[in-house]
């Protein structure tokens, strides 16, 4: 579902970031670790296809990101990326049922008023859809922010920081959800973290082994 | 969900700033809008009520005077003419046509107009009701007139004297309507018009002292003036000067006074133009400044939509679509605000018998208020969307 071969990206007048090979298949689950500067954000980025790779190879979805640019990449980030950011960005204007509406908007998609119900229930929060972001938990919020993430039944669902400012308990049940949502929709799940309490809490293999793959980054890796 | 109504909830989740720049905005279309309707209703007036008319004649004085009165009926006349000197102007051979015009009355602040069948024909009157005059005495009603009074025909008045409400009344002469007219839209709607020698009868009735004293004011008859139309366009070179060179009387263009006016009035309308544009570069740099601070404030969600595959067209698709908004109720308002102010004015007018202007009329250059409208708000918009355009995605993943 993901691989990539040799793959660099640089900032105008800065570094070059060099990444480690991976190949992960449909269904898995990435843990991309690493502190603060390492290039998570970057690899992020170019798995969306939000920016282009500065050399090496990347595939995404059995489709080539190195050459896929403006409204080409849009589209297909709207039809196979799903994206739960750090901070949720709900729209304080719009109810939940709206938020979700926005992202099928984003998307070029006609409003399915159905699909939106059923991704609420499937989350549990249908009960919420009338509610503005304003009168939801942090809980209840981040469960509405996953839902947009898995409307449009991405094949890669990106998690940035999702355990952030989040308790044990919270967290926990936060990546069981994510793991949980992820596997339901047949998605490779990403999670980027810097976060240690994150992979204890991914379930194992069946054969007993870690039930992710890990991608680590460091700041030792990049090269001028 | 369509991009315009998602602009509409955006919009409306900074409900105060949002109205504040739609009363902004309104204000500065609503007195275009009262422009506009002045200006159009006023040159409609001027051009029913001037049609046919090359020259008017009445005593000397002030000539802009004679045209306010004599044309439009809004200002006192500057005094009487011979009856006779007039006589004689009909029969100069560049004359067509000769329309005599007495006042002197009124009832309730309409004034009663002394003439021929000629001025009804002039200004192409039809009656709603009864028939014309046949003698004197009997009146003909215009329709706002007949309206304002509930006058019908069979009734009887009699005038005060005097141009306004208030003077004495001729109560040994009262009138009797005879025809009530049709509106027309011109300055018949707002008189009572009846034959000269109606208004000649009061007066001397009125006047004289003794049957002697008759005779002499019946040979020193007078008009208030004289409406004229030329045969030939030519006689303009020759015929004013000749009246006011060599008679007692004075021949006013109503062409040059009315342009005289218009040129004096316009200077009037320069001003409020002016205002009306300071207040919509306010209202514009308000926009702008509330959209430039809502691409600020949603930066990250703006950021967020391009994440969900939203092209950047999208993006400044959202931020115009809320300037749309803004200017089509400010456009809404602003017409809606207009047509009251200029009612309001109208109805003013109206109580005080001037000229009828009012609202709810719709001259198509009315459709430059919401032109103007989404001009502004969309022109203000132009920096912000681009900005909203350019939102990096890289921003929200590196924002923690």
């Amino acid at each position: 579902m993901i691989q990539t071969s040799q793959l660099s990206y640089s900032y105008p007048a800065s570094s070059a970031l060099h990444f480690p090979d991976v190949d992960v298949a449909q269904g898995s689950v990435v843990l991309l670790s690493g502190p603060s500067g390492c290039g998570k954000s970057t690899w992020l980025a170019l798995v969306a296809g939000l920016v282009k790779p500065g050399a090496g190879s990347l595939t995404v979805a059995d489709q080539s990101l190195a050459t896929l640019t403006g409204m080409a990449a849009d589209a297909w980030r709207a039809r196979n990326i799903g994206f739960l950011p750090q901070k949720l960005h709900l729209s304080a204007a719009l109810t939940v049922a709206q938020n979700l509406a926005m992202a099928q908007w984003a998307a070029g998609q006609n409003e399915d008023p159905q699909r939106i119900a059923a991704t609420l229930v499937s989350l549990g929060v249908a009960e919420l859809a009338r509610r503005k972001p304003a009168q939801l938990s942090g809980g209840q919020a981040q469960r509405v922010a996953l839902a947009r993430a898995v409307l449009l039944s991405p094949k890669v669902l990106l998690a940035d920081e999702p355990t952030a400012s989040l308790d044990d308990e919270a967290a926990a049940f936060a990546i069981t959800l994510l793991v949980k949502t992820a596997q339901a929709q047949g998605a490779t799940l990403v999670i980027a973290t810097h976060d240690a309490r994150v992979a204890p809490l991914i379930p194992l293999a069946a054969n007993g082994q870690p039930g992710y793959t890990a991608l680590k980054l460091s700041r030792q890796k990049a090269s001028l | 969900m369509k991009t315009i109504a998602l602009s509409w909830r955006y919009l409306w989740s900074r409900p105060l700033g949002a109205a504040l720049n739609v009363l902004l905005l309104s204000l500065g279309l609503a007195s275009i809008t009262f422009l506009l309707l002045v200006s159009f209703q006023l040159d409609k007036a001027f051009e029913k009520d001037l049609a046919g008319i090359d020259v008017v004649v009445g005593a000397k004085g002030s000539p802009m005077q004679l045209i306010l009165c004599g044309v439009f009926h809004i200002d006192v006349p500057p005094g009487n003419i011979p009856l006779k000197a007039l006589k004689a102007l009909e029969k100069n051979p560049l004359i067509a046509s000769v329309i005599p015009l007495s006042l002197g009355d009124n009832l309730r602040g309409f004034r009663i107009v002394g003439s021929s069948h000629d001025y009804l024909t002039h200004y192409a009157a039809t009656l709603a009701h009864g028939r014309n005059w046949d003698a004197p005495m009997q009146v003909v009603v215009g329709s706002i007139v007949a309206k304002k009074l509930g006058l019908q025909v069979g009734n009887s008045f009699v005038g005060s004297h005097g141009l306004g409400a208030g003077g004495h009344l001729h109560g040994d002469n009262p009138y009797q309507v005879v025809g009530i007219l049709q509106p027309s839209g011109t300055v018949l709607d707002r008189l009572i018009v009846t034959d000269t020698a109606s208004v000649w009868k009061v007066h001397e009735d009125y006047s004289a002292v003794d049957a002697e004293d008759r005779k002499i004011m019946e040979d020193e008859r007078e008009v208030t003036m004289a409406l004229i139309h030329y045969k030939t366009p030519l006689a303009a070179m020759s015929f004013p000067r000749m009246v006011n060179t060599s008679t007692e009387m004075q021949a006013a263009s109503p062409a040059v006074e009315i342009s005289r006016l218009l040129n004096m009035l316009g200077i009037g309308t320069d001003v409020l133009r002016a205002f009306a544009g300071v207040l919509l570069l306010t209202a514009g740099l308000s926009v702008f400044i509330a959209l430039w601070s809502a691409v600020r404030e949603r930066r990250s969600d703006l950021a967020l939509l391009r994440m969900l595959g939203a092209p950047p067209g999208k993006i400044a698709a959202l931020l115009m679509g809320e300037a749309l908004w803004l200017g089509v109720m400010s456009a809404a308002l602003g017409v809606a605000g207009g047509q009251a102010l200029t009612a309001l004015i109208g109805w003013m007018l109206q109580l005080d018998n001037s000229l009828l202007i009012g609202g709810l009329v719709w001259p198509v250059e009315l459709l430059w208020v919401p032109a103007l409208a989404c001009g502004v708000s969309l022109a203000a918009a132009i920096l912000p969307a681009a900005g909203a355009y350019r939102v990096s995605v890289l921003e929200l993943l590196q924002s923690r």
